[in-house]
């Protein structure tokens, strides 16, 4: 298992999403991915894309403006 | 074993993109989802910058079409490529600055291109079109139009109104049966309606205009005064979306200020502070402004007597204003607040 980080501060959704599913697209089952947003809309978006392509969302916190959503992956 | 037939549809979040994914799968057919970021769609940011929208749900409403169906989504980001669209559209605009046509084929063409790759191999592309339901870009006559200049010919399936189409291959094939799609058209949302709940959806999103800002007239003029004050028809991501944010004035054709509306619009502007001059009340509660264009002392005392009057001091004498460069270098100085009749109504792009 490895452990990645993705900087997605600034963009707005869906960007964060776009380069969450590109990030993970090359990543290996039970990789995880932490990705760090400014756009509260992630809160949202980014576990509802997990959740249609079966990647768990494993822990999200948000600390002063930044959010911190950590995905592990599920690739088939 | 059979062959189990495999159709992408075109997401857009809204109920028809939905409805024509949701009657294809209930026939077996194995479908994926395909949803394109151009920079102008309405998902997403504008209820992330705006306060006022924090207590709506910000949902995604592709992913949420995505969820409801119990398909995968694959979003694509078409920025760059997209701009020819917008910029040359082969068929014109629409009412405002929206190339649907053009949007159309190019969208189609895209999906197939993705579609038709080895690792995915689908069969044909659905779209939730509906004949007459747009004047410019879901006509009878456009329709062909757009099967054949994308490409994508007749693996292009319009589920809810394929019936009045001449039968497409996956009709022909046998992957999905012709009597069982519809023959909607017009602009009569009822049958939509009235299907959405046979199949028990709620809830679900019907934008008004359409997919995207460029519908929209006030984005639209945005858009133009954009181009005409650069003297060319150019953007890049930034540009469109600040478009999205604050009260845009152009006091002098040489610059315009961008103000913020509330404070999550401001807190976003914040994130530009680098890239323009900015300009901040500081005795008094108001907006962010960032100042696009080039200016002088005389242009920023303007622009700052303007901001003022955004201001919880637009009846003080003077207010205090912060300027900050774009390096960074801050300069304080108390301004009159423009009265309101001064700040031209013609100014307000
Ligand atoms: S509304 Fe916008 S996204 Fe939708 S078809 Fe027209 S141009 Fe394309």
């Amino acid at each position: 298992m490895s452990e990645f980080e993705l900087d997605a501060r600034r963009l707005l959704c869906p960007m964060p999403v776009i380069k969450t599913q590109d990030r993970i697209k090359g990543m290996n089952s039970g990789d995880q991915l932490t990705v760090t947003c400014t756009d509260p809309g992630v809160l949202e978006d980014i576990p509802a894309w997990c959740r249609i392509n079966g990647h768990e969302v494993i822990s999200s916190r948000q600390q002063d403006s930044e959010i911190h959503i950590t995905i592990r992956v599920r690739n088939e | 074993m059979s062959h189990t037939p495999k159709a992408v549809a075109l997401i857009s979040g809204g109920l028809d993109s939905l409805l024509a994914a949701k009657v294809i799968q209930d026939q077996g057919v194995h479908v994926e989802g395909i949803n394109f970021y151009t920079g102008f769609c309405v998902e997403g940011h504008t209820h992330a910058i705006r306060n006022k929208d924090k207590q709506k749900a910000k949902r995604n409403n592709a992913l949420w079409v995505a969820e409801q169906l119990g398909i995968k989504l694959h979003i694509i980001e078409v920025i760059e490529e997209y701009k020819d669209v917008v910029l040359n559209p082969k068929h014109g605009y629409g009412q405002n600055m929206n190339p649907c046509l053009d949007c159309k084929i190019f969208m189609v063409n895209k999906a197939q291109a993705w579609a038709w790759m080895e690792e995915n191999q689908f069969d044909f592309i659905i779209t939730g079109e509906v004949i007459g339901q747009r004047p410019k870009s879901q006509r009878k006559d456009t329709m062909p139009v757009i099967a054949k200049e994308s490409g994508a010919d007749d693996r292009l399936l319009r589920p809810l109104c394929a019936k009045n189409l001449p039968a497409t291959l996956p009709e022909r094939e046998g992957w999905v049966n012709r009597d069982d799609l519809y023959d909607f058209h017009g602009r009569n949302r009822k049958p939509q309606i009235a299907l959405a709940h046979k199949f028990g959806f709620t809830d679900f999103a019907q934008p008004a205009g359409g997919c995207c800002f460029l519908t929209d007239q006030s984005y639209s003029s945005k858009l133009k005064d954009l181009w005409s004050a650069r003297g060319e028809r150019t953007y890049e991501l930034d540009d469109i979306m600040l478009l999205k944010v604050g009260r845009h004035v152009r006091p002098q054709p040489h610059y315009k200020l961008i103000i913020g509306r509330e404070e999550g619009e401001n807190n976003y502007l914040s994130g530009y502070r680098n890239e323009f001059t900015s300009i901040k009340t500081i005795s008094h509660k108001g907006p962010l402004a960032l100042v696009d264009g080039k200016v002088n002392d005389a242009d920023l005392a303007e622009a700052a007597a303007i901001v003022a009057r955004y201001s919880q001091g637009r009846d003080a004498e003077s207010v205090e204003v912060e300027i900050t460069d774009r390096d960074g270098v801050i300069k304080r100085q108390r301004f009159e607040p423009m009265p309101p009749p001064e700040v031209e109504q013609s100014w307000h792009v």
